[in-house]
């Protein structure tokens, strides 16, 4: 292996010669050894990027070859932790360094120490596949680490198979051509994991928040943006995912964002319980923190380190859903290095493969049959933060000719304090119509039509504001005037979800289907009583109507729910 | 030991290009005299035969002979104890007649990122007396807002309200203010070191000044000294800094002025497209690292050019910092201090430090109700102006009426009416009780029953 020398060093972009690395290899810049990637070859220079601080290198100081790309680990023990860009555990850089990062520090992406209970689930004799399980380990309580032989081994004939108790680097099994299995292997971060077939997205992505399920459904191995300007709720949006969506794995990648806010999750998550199994949410989680004033090439690998960790649980056979805050952040990663490196800047500074790369890393998405066999499935929910939060700008632009899911952030919802502060005029979901089988068959015959019936009173709500604008509500016909407090409950009792509140923060599906078929039932009674030449006074101060809003706040909300609208029924048959 | 070079090839507004023989670390401190003048530069690219470096007090009186040496070390604060009650230039430099800082302690200013596995999660309620921040944005201590306003609005008066009356409650602790002002003019800065010295807090702050007239460059120093110094006595000595800037804008123009220097590809409006990343590597340096007992707390000021939110400086600054205070000239023009439009306005750390056991169990209840309310009835402010008033319904003439007593009653205080949250909270709930108690949407009923004015009396009497 080579050893070149620095001849030029420009913030995080180092130039080299004498070096005989491929693109994207990974080398050890300086006498510290920094971790780099190499990004451009051009004559006898090599272009590389720092992943750590550069001040202090120098020209003339080493640069040496590892001979291999920037890869995962992958095996046991990557559940619960916590990492930065590059998967390195930042509790271990917190002992080996202390509570500031330093840098040129070696740690392993998972514990080659530890033993592991190993269980075969293949014996002597048996034939192989790349990607086939070949045994178990119990990782965490409930989730099952499946050891498979790595996709891009051939496979073989088992020639021997141990089990019990093993560290990552010790043979577990030995196939004919004597090739050595262990419990880990390494996988190249910017290259997608293979599987034998993707599935359609007929599954819904149960997230118990009402704006996303009951109108803009995520699908199981589906991809959402969710951009919008600062403090609109991204960040909310996604850790409230994280903890209430119904996969088996999350993956939060924190990319070029708050210290503070890592600290609240790490903090949150061991404590807080995963609703479908009663265990701390960290023991299913894996988190990426990389923040803002940590350097920008590891930000930019954070992105697909994320990816091949979420790839790989979806190689077992589990449904992942990886998170990533934000993407802006990435492809301003990207910009800054190509601004470095002189590139030909496309749209905004921007280097022209953002549209390519944004493609390629969506496109690692989706519910598919795993070479194990079983199905698994990612699911992408990116945060996109377009400056002065105009959606016209390249990376939303690029990011939503990807993804099918768009939620869009208003920030004079956020002003209101209306959260989620999902526009529901502007936000759409394209797996619509292939998820709503699902519900019929799973909630209710009637989601579909529901969902429908309050799509069209908001459209109607909207073009009646415009005229009162002109002429004041009271200007109104009667039953237009009934539409717009029907569209004020819909939009205050239904969509507005506080992701703080203890209960109300998540919604389950049939939850979320009695309080619009209670709204809409009371827009038919109210409906009712103006054909009667009732005043629309009287049908909008109806007691029971307020009393509806606070429903949702209660966990047994059933029997009030009844009581509620008993006391409607009884009330407007009193009116006069 | 170091190895003077008389090899200026260039010299191009703040930069200088030298040639030279041995290796120069990036980032690399210089020394440059020329005359008898001493000024201190930074490389910013190093290559086997040339260095560009970035003077901090400006490339004015250096010539193609002027001698370099490279220090073979990054830029270091001194730093001790004897820091606390100076006054220092913008590039760390006495200004107060004093000695020179004997150090103690030597730090790099670029300052190590903080491990996000070493923080804890910031909590601690600060009281500040003003009832659009302690009662609708609440202040946590290890947090960094940023108040966003315009030329010739009152951010000063509001920074300084800040910085006397902030407390956390019922504790008394070492605590420390450090001032950094980047091309401010000398009269405001006057304003900040007056108020310092009329109530004391001089005595326990560090002030840098880099005033309009200081050479632009020092300014990226500036705020780099200040956190240096910051981290130095939160982390080291164990106290609870606040810590004040401004104004951030003048150090983006100096930034936007070094990358014009370097001929570099510019972001938007011609602003660096690495901006985000150096001002998150001044922004990030607040917080709470576990186990130690102090801690920093940013209010960087910013004024925005045009009033515009959208400018890169303050949208930038929005992304990065965990909330923002807005100032409002439109409430300024109403005679309201302090003219903080609550609407835009957010404290992203709000809700680990309100509720039980921090402030009181309805604060998040009510400060949601305040906002739904006060925006609505902004809203009708302009349909009332086109229909007029007698056109709305009676509902929406008392969301209307709401958003005048809000402001007036709630928002606008004394510059020395240091209001408890009990009496902020106390004013919101008088407020919201003068709508009807089933419009109380947002609030518990169990809260209702017991802070309503209308039940207060009764409940408080059980
Ligand atoms: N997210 C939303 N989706 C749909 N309608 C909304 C939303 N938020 C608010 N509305 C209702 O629709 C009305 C019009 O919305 P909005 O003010 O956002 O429109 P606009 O055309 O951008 O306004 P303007 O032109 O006055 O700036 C609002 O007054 C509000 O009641
Ligand atoms: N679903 C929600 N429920 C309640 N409050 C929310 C919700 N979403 C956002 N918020 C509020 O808005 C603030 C900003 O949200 P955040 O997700 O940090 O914004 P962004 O990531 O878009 O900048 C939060 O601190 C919180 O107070
Ligand atoms: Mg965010
Ligand atoms: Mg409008």
């Amino acid at each position: 292996m080579e050893v070149g020398k620095i001849s030029r060093v420009a913030g995080p972009l180092v130039q080299a010669t004498g070096l005989k690395a491929s693109m994207y290899d990974l080398v050890l810049v300086g006498e510290e050894g920094l971790m780099s990637e190499v990004i451009g070859i051009s004559g006898n220079k090599h272009i590389i990027q720092v992943y750590e601080d550069t001040g202090g290198v120098r020209p003339g100081e080493p640069v040496k070859e590892t001979g291999a790309p920037l890869v995962a680990q992958l095996g046991p023990g990557i559940l619960t932790q916590i990492y930065d860009g590059i998967q390195r555990p930042l509790p271990m850089l917190a002992a080996a360094s202390g509570d500031f990062i330093s840098r040129g520090l070696f740690v392993d992406g998972i514990d080659h120490k530890k033993k592991w209970e190993f269980k075969p689930v293949v014996k002597k004799g048996d034939a192989v596949k790349p990607g086939q399980s070949i045994g178990e380990v119990q990782e965490q309580l409930l989730i099952k680490h499946k050891i498979m032989v790595p996709p891009n081994l051939k496979g073989g004939v088992i020639k021997e198979i141990y089990s019990g108790n093993f560290n990552v680097d010790e043979t577990i099994a030995v196939l004919d051509d004597g090739t050595k299995l262990t419990m880990m292997h390494k996988w190249p971060v910017r290259r997608a994991r293979p599987v034998t077939k993707k599935l359609a997205p007929t599954i819904p992505l149960r997230t118990g928040q009402r704006v996303i399920d009951g109108f803009f459904s995520l699908a199981k191995g589906g991809t959402a943006a969710i951009p919008g300007g600062f403090g609109t709720g991204k960040t909310v949006m996604q850790q409230t995912l994280s903890k209430w969506a119904d996969v088996d794995i999350v993956v939060y990648v924190g990319c070029g964002e708050r210290g503070n806010e890592m600290a609240d999750l790490l903090h949150e998550f061991p404590e807080l319980q995963d609703p479908r199994t009663g265990r701390p949410l960290m023991e299913r989680s894996i988190v990426y923190a990389n923040t803002s004033n940590m350097p920008v090439a590891a930000r930019e690998a954070s992105v697909y380190t994320g990816m091949t960790t979420s790839e790989y649980y979806r190689d077992m056979g589990y449904d992942v859903l990886m998170t990533a805050d934000s993407t802006s952040r990435w492809a301003e990663a990207m910009r800054e290095m190509g601004s470095r490196l002189e590139e030909m800047p496309g749209e905004e500074g921007y280097p022209a493969y953002l549209g390519a790369r944004l493609a390629d890393f969506y496109e690692r998405a989706g519910r598919a049959e795993v070479l194990n066999g079983g199905q698994g499935s990612v699911s992408i929910v990116g945060a996109v933060s377009p400056p002065g939060g105009d959606f016209t700008e390249p990376v939303t632009q690029n990011t939503l000719r990807m993804v099918k899911v768009f939620w869009a952030l208003d920030s004079k919802l956020t002003q209101r304090r209306h959260f989620p502060s999902i526009n529901w005029l502007d936000s759409y979901s394209l797996y619509d119509l292939d998820l709503e089988p699902w519900f019929v068959q799973n909630v209710s015959p009637d989601w579909n039509k529901n969902k429908r019936r309050a799509m069209a009173i908001l459209q109607e709500n909207a073009e009646l504001e415009e005229i009162v604008m002109l002429v004041g509500s009271d200007a109104l016909p009667e039953d237009q005037q009934v539409t717009l407090e029907v569209a004020r409950m819909i939009i205050n009792f239904w969509l507005a979800q506080s992701a703080f509140h203890p209960v109300d923060t998540f919604s389950p599906y049939k939850k979320q289907f009695d309080l619009l078929a209670s709204i809409l039932k009371y827009r038919d009674y109210a409906f009712e009583a103006v054909q009667k030449g009732i005043p629309v006074a009287q049908i909008t101060s109806v007691p029971s109507k307020d009393a509806l809003a606070k429903v949702r706040l209660e966990a047994e909300y059933e029997p009030i729910l009844a009581k509620v609208l008993a006391q409607m029924d009884t009330e407007f048959k009193a009116l006069k | 030991m170091t190895k003077e070079y008389k090899t200026i090839t260039e010299i191009s507004g703040p930069l200088i290009f030298v040639e030279k023989t041995e290796p120069v670390g990036y980032m690399e401190l210089v020394e440059i005299r020329t005359g008898g003048e001493l000024k201190r530069g930074q490389v910013l690219d190093s290559s086997d035969e040339i260095v560009v470096v970035q003077i901090f007090e400006g490339t004015g009186g250096l010539s193609k002979d002027s001698a370099v040496s490279f220090t073979g070390d990054v830029i270091k604060m001194p730093l001790s104890p004897g820091i606390v009650g100076r006054v220092l230039s913008g590039s760390g430099k006495p200004r107060d007649g004093g000695p020179e800082i004997v150090p103690d302690v030597l730090r790099d200013i670029a300052g190590a990122a903080i491990n996000p596995a070493s923080r804890e999660k910031p909590r601690a309620f600060i009281q500040t007396g003003i009832s659009t921040i302690d009662g609708t944005n609440t202040l946590v201590r290890g947090q960094k807002l940023p108040i966003f306003s315009g030329a010739g609005l009152p951010h000063n008066d509001l920074a300084l309200q800040i910085a006397r009356q902030a407390k956390a409650l019922g504790e008394a602790e070492s605590f420390a203010v450090i001032f950094c002002a980047m091309g401010i003019t000398n009269e405001e800065a006057q304003h900040f070191l007056a108020d310092f010295e009329r109530t004391g807090a001089l005595e326990r702050a560090v002030v840098f000044l880099n005033l309009a007239d200081d050479p632009a460059v020092e300014r990226i120093l500036t705020p780099r000294l200040g956190l240096t110094t910051a981290e130095y006595l939160a982390f080291d000595l164990d106290m609870h800094v606040l810590i004040i800037y401004t104004d951030m804008t003048n150090y983006c123009e100096s930034l936007r002025q070094m990358g014009a220097a370097r001929e570099e590809v510019p972001g938007r409006r011609g602003y660096p497209g690495y901006m985000y990343t150096d001002l998150a590597c001044q922004y990030e340096r607040a917080g709470i690292i576990r186990g130690k007992k102090g801690s920093i707390t940013q209010f960087p000021i910013l004024t925005m050019p045009g009033d515009d939110i959208t400018h890169p400086i303050p949208d930038l600054s929005g992304y990065i910092t965990e909330g923002q205070i807005i100032v409002s000239r439109e409430l300024h023009r109403k005679g309201i201090y302090p003219p903080i439009d609550i609407r835009p306005s957010l404290s992203r750390l709000m809700n680990s430090g309100i509720g039980k056991g921090h402030t009181r169990e309805d604060h998040r209840a009510v400060s949601d109700q305040l906002y739904a309310y006060y925006a609505e009835g902004n809203d009708l402010r302009g349909l009332a102006a086109i229909v007029g008033k007698e056109a709305l319904s009676e509902r929406d003439k008392l969301v209307l009426e709401f958003a005048d007593k809000f402001e007036k009653r709630f928002v606008n205080q004394g510059r020395d009416e240091d209001r408890s949250i009990f009496e902020t909270l106390q004013i919101g709930w008088d407020l919201l009780a003068d709508l009807p108690e089933a419009m109380l949407t947002r609030i518990d009923d169990k809260y209702i029953k017991v802070y309503h004015p209308k039940y207060a009396a009764s409940a408080a009497k059980k």
